[in-house]
């Protein structure tokens, strides 16, 4: 393990933990509204909003998938060392991580008609949260609510089959946004 | 803050924990997340979910008001406002508008909630069908159907019995079109007050190890039949105290020869009332 992977956690793990779920928790009760993440600073190419995610949420209870693109030893080492997470097949994950366009979206578990929260929250990398492409409206929308997708079929479908579906963060640089699967999305 | 606490009193994986169980409360509203609930520092029936989710959810920038039945002066609401003194730092208020972070048994305030506010409930019985059906595989099942039938079929007894819809606490609440939910025992007075809101709404269960919650702006309706409309109804008087006639009123008895006053739930709401001059039948200077 380098020594790099030991470095970039929170400095203050409890107090920072507690302002970024703070920030994870708006974002998701507030559907494609900005908020900013930030004390994280993992290994390139993770973005600080993602890893301060990781910190927050990932422990050794919360099985992982790390995208392909994602598999690099130094961040592989630094979840490994901040989180405990074990890194596991889709099927299996809690939370995956990755690209958008590298995340196997049929294989991931969408829970169950007893337990529908036993379904993956995506933690999805983009290269920027504006500007918008998409029309959200739903829980925690008052009226409408415009934000930046990287699809919007995929997006619909998970829509249709709630109470099942996954969850998603999308993740830029500090800036993090969410959309829950309760929240209907059309394009304009 | 008193030393040799983690920040808010949980450990750094129990909030892990119970924070996972809030995003996906707010991402399926109205569904109970089963959560791994832990032995707090006060009995079961004294907020013990409640202190949790606020545990979780708390900041050191927080200011946290804490009611029991709408009043910031009792002894769950005293006891819960310096355990979280202690253990997180946190400043404490009684005041509805400047808090933060409210906890809060069994109302919701008289006071407009806010975007910047989370509002936290103790809950006892989370499952709306418990009554109905005890066991937790068929509830489940029937949450996971919306099988809602017996729920309308309690409602219809009430009112083939007294003529009217007599659940006057704990009413329920389909929520967005999808999940039927118990508001925690509030008073129905409270029920419109949850649709639409601006705030967060979480609600914890501690002895049931339940976890639920309701994005600002969710729709929620309570229950209800064409002929027989939802009512949200109040004892049918004036706070004494403030002269208020549209918040919710205590019933106390004053006297063994059957003298009774009403007055405001929400001590906040009432104490405002009264320093902006509001008077009503027990005011001093009046009675």
């Amino acid at each position: 393990m380098e020594m790099h992977a030991l470095s970039g956690g929170f400095a203050d793990p409890a107090i920072e933990a507690a302002h970024a779920f703070r920030a994870a928790l708006d974002a998701m009760a507030r559907p494609g509204r900005i908020n900013r993440l930030s004390g994280a600073c993992p290994p390139a190419p993770l973005s600080p909003a993602a890893g301060a995610l990781l910190l927050t949420l990932c422990d050794d209870t919360t099985p992982l998938f790390l995208a392909a693109a994602l598999l690099t030893p130094a961040l592989v080492d630094w979840i490994a060392f901040h989180t405990a997470a074990p890194l596991c097949p889709p099927e299996e994950a809690l939370f995956a991580l990755g690209r958008w366009e590298d995340l196997p979206l049929d294989q991931f578990r969408i829970g169950t008609p007893d337990y529908p929260d036993r379904s993956v929250t995506l933690i999805v990398e983009m290269a920027a949260l504006t500007p918008p492409n998409a029309r959200l409206r739903g829980p925690g929308i008052e009226t409408h609510q415009d934000a930046r997708l990287p699809a919007i079929a995929p997006f619909t479908a998970n829509r249709a089959r709630f109470p099942l579906g996954f969850d998603c963060y999308f993740c830029a640089a500090e800036g993090v946004t969410a959309l829950p699967r309760s929240t209907r999305v059309e394009a304009f | 803050m008193s030393e040799g606490y983690s920040f808010a009193y949980l450990d750094a994986a129990t909030k892990r924990m119970i924070r996972r169980a809030l995003l996906k409360a707010l991402a399926v509203p109205g569904y109970q997340v089963p959560f791994a609930s832990r032995e707090m520092p006060m009995p079961y029936g004294w907020g013990t979910g409640g202190v949790q989710v606020t545990a979780a959810c708390l900041i050191p920038e927080d200011v946290l008001k804490v009611i029991d039945q709408g009043a910031d002066d009792t002894t769950n609401a005293v006891s819960i406002r310096r355990f979280f003194e202690r253990t997180a730092g946190v400043a404490t208020t009684t005041r509805t508008t400047e808090a933060s972070v409210i906890q809060t048994r069994h109302r919701i305030p008289e006071a407009a909630l806010t975007e910047r506010q989370i509002l936290v409930y103790q809950v006892p019985i989370p499952e709306p069908l418990r009554f109905l059906e005890p066991r937790e595989a068929e509830t489940r099942r029937m949450h996971a159907l919306a099988d809602y039938g017996l729920m309308h079929v309690k409602l219809y007894e009430d009112i083939a019995r007294h003529g009217a819809i007599a659940t006057s606490y704990a009413y329920p609440v389909l929520v967005e079109g999808r999940y039927v939910m118990d508001p925690s025992p509030i008073p129905k007075f409270d029920n419109p007050k949850l649709s639409g809101c601006p705030a967060i709404q979480l609600f914890g269960a501690g002895r049931e190890a339940r976890i639920h919650a309701l994005p600002p702006y969710t729709r929620v309706v309570s229950l209800d039949f064409e002929d027989h409309p939802f009512v949200p109804s109040k004892a049918d008087a004036a706070c004494d105290l403030c002269g208020a006639e549209a918040s919710y009123l205590d019933e106390v008895i004053t006297d063994d020869a059957g003298g009774r006053m009403f007055c405001c739930s929400d001590t906040d709401f009432c104490a405002g009332r009264c320093a902006a001059g509001h008077a009503g039948r027990l005011s001093e200077g009046r009675a």
